[in-house]
């Protein structure tokens, strides 16, 4: 063993992406379900489908995919601020998609609310003197729009988490921790530079000294903000586009087949 | 730090069982698991002997038969969601995968312990559904629509436990998949890793697939059943069939998730009790990637019988046999591996035996069921019952207690008595086999499976079915106690009592918190016994 070794923080950047990438194939599948549910049913009520499409308003449907996609668009900005260093920018834009976010789904609860004013709802009586085709549809708008607003909710979530991790990031510290104490009397602690040659010296150690702890903080400063410390916005990120691209598919299914 | 401290030993930040239930140390959680998956395996093997009990004689025995639905249904969702899912890969993965791969711990500890905890989660959500609203779910744990959407009992906290415990079951499979990929160490290509690796890894990606698709299909049901919501319901449109389908999109391939993982621990038994190297490591290995892949296309061999067009159900029937060559192929490497060793005959080589032989059975009586003229005979009847616990309980469960009894010395550092664990294992054996031979023969006559009564007819094999498991109930009480009884007062295990080559025998028993003082570096296959590695 060597005397000093640093304590493991375990950071693999290439890891930590694998994991969400693995994840998100999984989010994939989980859609891809109901997607097929979709296709079935299209396939056997095509024209129930199509005229059960033309109760949602299109223009609200324009404005979510709008919202999301600009979020979209902040979240890459947000990241692409932090690689450079800016951590201020970064949070501007963390903050907007997070608003964005927001906004999409005070839209979606205006428009699920006025559905509902309406009596289109799964198990309505408007709903059940429908043909069996409308029901499925509005059984599947429901959940599927349900579900993804859900991920929407936990994206929100994510992302205020990690708007404080960077807000209070740069401040880390390293730590190393030594108790090799039969060696440690008769020596002193120095700190070298690149050529080995003492910069700072310590007094030497007698027999009281049984382990050593050594800390180093990072203060925050620009040069000190590293990228690869922001794998979690970066994995925040890629959640985020995921939500976004699922909704873009259930937009023209949902509100463009009519 | 010091680093020869046990890892069950360890001081840690938090007193007494905190300090396991808040650990990420991979060996901690892989005990919690095993604490875990022990209790319920008590309560879901209770239920089955209550179960086999109602059988003895035919009208009722013991229990009413809306309470024979909900035991059989109950049973099945303990053994299979609870069980034998988790089972292999949350026990032992999380405990060997790391050391095996020469690694300090998973790629994601904080996961880890996540993964537990909503596994408990799910598990008491789902058993706790059980006492509350409608009482016990009664529709078969396969919970088909419309039973389910009918059904007045508490269907809804049963599935979404089980959702949870899907989310539990992703978070390891892409936990082990990132560990194999990024933590190996220096050396250990892809070809040098060890078969249970190898195993977990074909295992996780099948728990990252398939996964999300029963889920959100259970989470359809919920929604069925609270909002009112008509996918699965033919009188609001939908269709039972589409839930059969993604049901078993998922639960086919979760069948693989189950057992090969199980295969891994017997690619590991084989060359340390035969003393030499595995025969075919490269065949066994890429079978298991087969085996996942090929089997997520064969689901729809449950539904032969659903009225799918004759197309399908020949693809699906043909795609079922392709399974078996990687299996088969499993088989005689494993028997190979023995050709020519110097054997040595142990416990854990002992179950490995019995697996083989039992899943053989296993896996002959699932051609049987693959194929399509003689499947219409035997669909849904005991023939099923006693095909699936030959592979799950007969395989699976055998593997995994072989599993248990290979590796119990390096976990807790003690050794059992070996003649004690001989005659558990005698009496298992015995006992399994009378249990589900005669359902394999009660199913070829005709007896329909979750039937509550049945003609006088089959009362010899059903009396016979039910004194195999009062055996069988006696041998896992048996070798339980055997197992505790060494883990409190067993004597010393050497680091390698075996004579294993895999990298957890390089360390001390039970393994040091840090797994190893070094990064191991890797120069040998897994099992080579040249070059000085003993």
């Amino acid at each position: 063993m060597k005397a000093f070794s640093p304590i493991e923080k375990h950071q693999d950047y290439t890891g930590a992406k694998m994991g969400l990438w693995i994840f998100l194939f999984g989010e994939l599948l989980l859609f891809g379900a109901m997607f097929i549910l979709y296709s079935v049913f299209r396939h056997w009520y095509p024209q129930d489908f199509h005229n059960a499409s033309r109760s949602l308003n299109m223009i609200t449907g324009t404005v979510h995919t709008l919202v999301l996609l600009t979020s979209s668009l902040t979240m890459v900005l947000s990241i692409t601020a932090i690689q450079k260093g800016n951590k201020k920018l970064c949070l501007t834009f963390l903050f907007l998609t997070i608003l964005l976010g927001l906004l999409f789904m005070v839209n979606k609860y205006f428009e699920w609310e006025h559905k509902i004013h309406n009596g289109i709802y799964p198990g309505s009586e408007f709903l059940l003197a429908q043909a069996k085709g409308v029901m499925v549809f509005f059984s599947l708008y429901y959940s599927m729009v349900g579900i993804h607003g859900l991920h929407v909710i936990i994206g929100i979530v994510l992302l205020s988490w990690i708007f404080w991790e960077v807000l209070k990031k740069p401040d880390h510290h390293s730590r190393w921790d030594a108790f090799l104490h039969k060696d440690f009397p008769g020596c002193h602690l120095a700190i070298v530079d690149a050529q080995g040659k003492e910069v700072w010296k310590g007094e030497v150690f007698d027999d009281s000294v049984k382990q050593i702890h050594l800390r180093v903080s990072y203060h925050p400063v620009k040069e000190r903000i590293h990228f690869h410390d922001f794998i979690s916005l970066e994995n925040c990120g890629l959640y985020w586009h995921l939500v976004d691209m699922i909704w873009i598919f259930l937009f023209p299914l949902y509100y463009l087949i009519s | 730090m010091d680093v020869s401290v046990s890892y069950n030993q360890e001081k840690t930040a938090y007193p007494g069982i905190f300090g396991w239930i808040f650990s990420t140390d991979h060996k901690r959680i892989g005990v919690l698991y095993l604490l875990s998956i022990a209790t319920f395996f008590i309560v879901g093997a209770s239920i089955g002997v209550v179960m086999r009990l109602e059988m003895l004689t035919p009208g009722q025995t013991i229990v009413q038969p809306r309470t024979y639905n909900a035991l059989f249904t109950v049973h099945g969702v303990i053994m299979i969601f609870l069980i034998v899912l988790p089972g292999v890969p949350s026990i032992f993965g999380n405990f060997f995968l790391p050391i095996q791969l020469g690694a300090k711990d998973v790629a994601f500890p904080k996961l880890n312990i996540l993964s537990w905890w909503l596994y408990m989660t799910g598990a008491l959500i789902a058993v706790a559904g059980l006492f509350v609203g409608g009482g016990a779910p009664d529709t078969g744990w396969t919970f088909y629509a419309p039973y389910t959407l009918k059904s007045a009992t508490n269907i809804v906290m049963p599935l979404f436990g089980a959702f949870i415990l899907g989310i539990s079951s992703i978070i390891t499979g892409l936990n082990f998949i990132t560990t194999i990929h990024r933590m190996r160490c220096p050396g250990m290509t892809w070809n040098k890793m060890p078969l249970f690796a190898w195993g977990l890894y074909a295992t996780a990606w099948i728990q990252v697939l398939a996964n999300p698709i029963v889920g959100i299909t259970l989470l359809l049901v919920i929604f069925e059943k609270v909002f009112d919501i008509g996918v699965f319901d033919p009188s609001k449109g939908g269709d039972p069939l589409l839930y059969q389908h993604l049901f078993w999109i998922y639960s086919h391939p979760a069948v693989y998730i189950m057992i090969l993982p199980g295969m891994g621990i017997i690619s590991e038994i084989l060359p340390t009790f035969s003393k030499k190297n595995i025969f075919g490591y490269k065949a066994i290995a890429y079978s298991s990637m087969l085996i996942a892949i090929i089997g997520s296309f064969v689901w729809a061999h449950h539904m032969f019988t659903t009225g799918m067009s004759d197309i399908a159900r020949i693809v699906f029937s043909f795609l079922t046999f392709l399974v078996a060559i990687p299996t088969g192929v499993k088989i005689f490497n494993w028997l190979a591996t023995l050709y020519g060793g110097s054997i040595e005959v142990k416990t854990p080589l002992l179950y490995a035996l019995v697996f083989i032989f039992q899943f053989c059975i296993g896996g002959f009586t699932g051609m049987i069921l693959g194929t399509l003229s003689t499947d219409l005979h035997v669909h849904d009847t005991y023939y099923v019952v006693g095909h699936f616990h030959y592979t799950m309980f007969g395989g699976l469960g055998f593997a995994l207690l072989g599993g248990l009894y290979y590796w119990f010395p390096k976990m807790f550092g003690k050794m059992y008595s070996e003649k004690h664990s001989r005659i558990a294992l005698g009496t298992l054996f015995v006992g399994f086999n009378t249990l589900y031979f005669h359902m394999l023969i009660m199913g070829w006559l005709g007896m329909p499976r979750r039937y509550y009564d049945y003609l006088g007819y089959f009362q010899t094999l059903h009396v016979t079915s039910t004194i195999g498991s009062w055996i069988l109930f006696v041998g896992i009480f048996y070798m339980m106690g055997n197992l505790i009884h060494a883990g409190l007062k067993g004597e010393k295990a050497q680091a390698n009592p075996w004579g294993g080559t895999t990298l957890e025998w390089k360390i001390s028993s039970p393994p040091p918190t840090e797994n190893f003082e070094e990064i191991p570096e890797v120069v040998y296959g897994p099992y080579e016994r040249k070059g000085g590695q003993e």
